[in-house]
């Protein structure tokens, strides 16, 4: 028994060892204290709510989100979720959101593209026609999409509160050209850039995106003062949200499937001794 | 068809009817009642592991594909699609991707299993084979699957194995061709994918069919590595097994559970939620964790063609395992000096997948020296490749062979039910030595 | 000595058989049962309709652009609705339509909302074989100045009632709420 288990201890060292670090560096994020972190972790609504705020004032002029609609905001554990209208699709706060956003829609009886005022249904609003939009919009780069961007990201939540936190000017001697910003958590190779000694190239990286947030750029509904930090906890905490929207219903169900599991397994051991009781092995 | 007499009397009208025209009820029967040996410890529970996994996998499979799209343009949102809006998508679809890994967790430890204790040995040398086959079934259609979410490491994965198949010279390229169904992996590669990935465990069914036929002909072997020699050694299937293999599946269900529930990502890469890019490789590519050995053994040689030759012979090399294993002993219990190069195998392969995981000129110990040996430092993770890639073939070619020859081997019991007890009982059935150490 | 009885002991003669009506025995199958079907619940729950299918369950459609005497069609659910704003003649010809032999009776009062006579909405299948059936002006049809199935010669009156033809009922009438005068909430 001891021997599988360190056998699976190995295997689980294995695979967390994870894919080495190659040529580029960067410094490695602090793990912030989520809400939504560990076995019994849970979004606070209220700040997923200043979360959102984060992303459609700030974020989604660049941004899209295109895997979800505005009826997700709704649905058990989102932001905007009510226990007195458990259909999202009927969530006033949510079709007051959708109303004011404008969505793509054909004329029926010319056949011309028009826009309607988007419903609950709809996906989130998308900021550029497409890709290529997208890229000359930001000096060729396209800014991602961030659906699933806490998943889609070594480190998670932390590296992005991270990177939204961790701007700051880029050291003498590193030379940066206009529409680059330097961000040491960024993972980047700068030795080509840096005229400095090259046993001492800062670590990081340089980012298409300047820095996102500042000091009240948002007001939030409930009062909370939104320093940086605030803001970017909250938009990381919507944004971790946003990309797994049904993680709290499973680690909640996970908890419950391994009592039942537990207790099935005793109740099989002791059917299994009693089987071999009289039998000499 | 294992040549033993059944004992199955039909006892109802139903049952006598059925069994003069399709005997379900006699070959149930006989299944249940099969003689196994009775000194079979918790290693040999990963078979029924196996067989509940393949279950496990096929039915998440088919009801991911009621919802899945396999269109380049679709088939990452689809699968978001299974995570967020379908009922209890999410739970099928985390089931079936670390049902994957756990599969191949159960499935090496079955396969440590039988190296250590001979069961690849004659009688059973095409219970082996067929086992063989079976993994490679399984290494075909865990790639196949890995493609079909389309995020970055599924497209690159599919890029550079299908680019192996064009280090063979002359046929190589319009074998890529055909594979690819266009001159990049695209939409056809995807399509086909699929339609492969839905039909491989369907022939891996059939082969653990005759795996299974294969076993019952000479029967299980048993950690003595000993034949059965009467009734006394065994007992039937049902229930010392069915309950045993049922109590062990609930353990293993437990880790699967935790994978499922509170680490979900974890066996996977951050990239593949990314959405495939042809025009954008990641930083670094790793296949998942349970082709990291192979992966080292490729990228250990640096020719392109002998790399790719070299990383399927060391699967190749599995098939003749029993006419390169010389001994006559068939468990490692009683072969001490086997053991150690057994041990040493083992922990090569988890070098070996280390060594996958990381990058070849990355340093193993601190920095690298700056000393090249064959144009390589010789701190460096494909210098560590190598000598695993050179002990792994070793290990088959040269050590098993001689060993057989050369070795001193322990005593081996006369038969399972005599001294071979560890578990006492109140009034033992004739044991007079005393416990057998169990190894 | 040989003793192959399945569930039988292995052990010498005179030993406790482990019975297998032993409790532990029929709490863990027990046990067992119900994982499988905890199990199979969602396996089977996953192909009932899923949220974004749900989420067009209902829609909600704007009635100021329908013209009186105009008819436009809405997909909902996959099938046509069609809404109409029907003139005084036609809600005339239709609560005339209450007294005649009808094959699915019913009342053109019972197919609109209160004191919205001129609001006809209708899921706009034929109910004979789910074919779509046109609407035909008083100039191109007969008598009953309704809806005309192409497939199958099926005629419909302007209360969407079954007159002539195969289709066995009259067309469905979907749920449907006025949210206000110019929005209706269908399903």
């Amino acid at each position: 028994m001891l021997r599988k288990a360190a056998i699976f201890a190995a295997l689980v060292g294995l695979t967390l060892a994870g894919p080495a670090l190659a040529k580029t560096t960067e410094k490695h994020p602090h793990a912030v204290a989520w809400s939504f972190d560990g076995p019994f972790g849970k979004f606070d609504q209220a700040q997923l709510q200043r979360g959102f705020k984060v992303y459609r004032e700030v974020c989604a002029a660049c941004h899209s989100m295109s895997l979800l609609s505005y009826r997700d905001l709704a649905a058990n554990g989102g932001p905007f979720a009510s226990a007195k209208y458990p259909n999202p699709n009927e969530n006033p706060f949510v079709k007051a959101i959708a109303s004011e956003v404008e969505v793509a829609d054909i004329d029926s009886e010319t056949g011309d593209p028009t826009t309607r005022k988007a419903t609950p249904a709809d996906k989130f609003r998308a900021p550029y026609a497409n890709e290529a939009a997208g890229r000359a919009a930001n000096s060729g780069a396209y800014p991602p999409d961030l659906s699933v961007i806490t998943k889609a990201r070594e480190g998670g939540p932390n590296y992005i509160y991270a990177i939204l936190t961790g701007y700051h000017d880029a050291p003498q001697g590193l030379t940066v050209a206009p529409g680059q910003y330097y961000n040491p958590y960024f993972p980047g190779d700068l030795e080509s850039i840096w005229t400095g000694d090259k046993a001492k190239t800062p670590v990081g990286g340089l980012l298409a995106m300047p820095p996102p947030l500042a000091t009240d750029q948002v007001t939030f509904d409930d009062g909370t003062k939104a320093t940086v930090a605030q803001e970017a906890e909250d938009v990381v905490a919507f944004l971790a949200w946003a990309s797994e929207p049904k993680q709290v219903e499973r680690k909640r169900t996970g908890f419950a499937v391994l009592i039942y599991l537990v207790l099935f397994a005793g109740l099989l051991y002791a059917s299994y001794r009693r089987i071999w009781k009289n039998v000499a092995h | 068809m294992s040549g033993h007499p059944s004992t199955y009397e039909p006892k109802t009208a139903i049952e006598r009817w059925l069994d003069t025209r399709l005997p379900l009820v006699r070959f149930s029967a006989e299944l249940m009642d099969f003689p196994t040996p009775k000194n079979l410890n918790y290693w040999w529970t990963f078979g029924g592991i196996l067989a509940i996994m393949l279950v496990v996998q096929i039915i998440s499979g088919v009801v991911l594909a009621m919802h899945y799209v396999p269109h380049v343009d679709h088939a990452f949102v689809s699968v978001e699609r299974i995570m967020r809006d379908v009922n209890h998508g999410w739970l099928i679809r985390y089931m079936h991707a670390n049902g994957a890994s756990m599969f191949f967790v159960a499935v090496y430890i079955h396969i440590a299993r039988n190296l250590y204790y001979g069961s690849y040995k004659a009688p059973r040398e095409m219970l082996w084979i067929i086992g063989c086959l079976i993994y490679l079934l399984m290494m075909a259609t865990a790639f196949l699957g890995y493609v079909l979410p389309w995020g970055q490491m599924s497209f690159y994965g599919a890029v550079v194995i299908t680019n192996l198949f064009g280090a063979l010279p002359i046929i190589g390229e319009p074998i890529t061709t055909w594979l690819w169904g266009g001159f990049a992996v695209d939409n056809p590669t995807l399509n086909r994918f699929f339609s492969l990935h839905y039909l491989l465990p369907f022939m891996i069914a059939g082969l653990v069919v005759l795996h299974i036929w294969a076993l019952h002909v000479p029967g299980n072997n048993n950690p003595a590595g000993i034949n059965v020699k009467s009734k006394d050694d065994t007992v039937p299937f049902h229930p010392y097994y069915t309950v045993k293999d049922g109590f062990a599946a609930s353990l293993f269900l437990i880790m699967f559970a935790v994978f499922i529930f509170f680490m979900p990502n974890v066996l996977g890469h951050a990239d593949n939620y990314v959405p495939a890019n042809p025009l954008v490789t990641p930083a670094h590519i790793v296949p998942e964790w349970y082709f990291l050995p192979f992966y080292a053994i490729l990228r250990a040689v640096p020719d392109k063609l002998m790399g790719v030759l070299m990383m399927f012979g060391a699967i190749a090399v599995l098939f003749v395992l029993p006419w390169l294993d010389t001994s006559k002993v068939r468990s490692m219990r009683y072969r001490p000096t086997a053991r150690w190069f057994y041990l040493f195998f083992i922990v090569a392969v988890f070098i070996l997948g280390y060594c996958g995981g990381n990058t070849p000129d990355a340093p193993v110990i601190g920095h690298s020296t700056g000393v090249l040996f064959l144009g390589d430092d010789i701190n460096s993770i494909v210098w560590l490749s190598r000598l695993m890639t050179l002990y792994y073939f070793a290990y088959f070619l040269v050590i098993t062979p001689i060993l057989g020859l050369r070795e001193t081997t322990l005593a081996v019991p006369d038969s399972i039910s005599t001294p071979v007890l560890s578990h006492g009982v109140s009034t033992p059935s004739g044991a007079t030595a005393e416990p057998e150490k169990r190894g | 000595m040989a003793n192959t009885n399945p569930g039988g002991s292995a052990a010498g003669p005179g030993h406790d058989d482990p019975s297998r009506r032993d409790f532990i025995h029929i709490a863990a199958a027990a046990a067992a049962i119900g994982g499988v079907a905890a199990t199979a619940w969602p396996l089977i729950d996953q192909m009932n309709p899923s949220a974004d299918t749900l989420a067009l369950a209902s829609i909600e459609f704007d009635l100021s652009k329908v013209e009186p005497g105009q008819q436009v069609t809405v997909k909902w659910r996959g099938k046509p609705v069609f809404v109409r704003n029907r003139t005084e003649k036609e809600i005339a010809e239709a609560v005339r339509g209450d007294s005649a032999n009808l094959k699915d009776p019913q009342a053109d009062a019972q197919r609109h909302k209160d004191g919205k006579a001129q609001w006809l909405i209708l899921v706009g299948t034929c109910t004979h074989l789910g074919c779509v059936p046109n609407f035909k002006s008083a100039l191109e049809q007969g008598i009953y100045q309704g809806w005309f199935c192409p497939c199958h010669g099926s005629v419909y009156d302007t209360s969407g009632r079954i007159r002539k033809g195969p289709a066995p009922t009259n067309l469905e009438v979907p749920e449907y709420a006025f949210l206000s005068d110019t929005k209706v909430k269908i399903g």
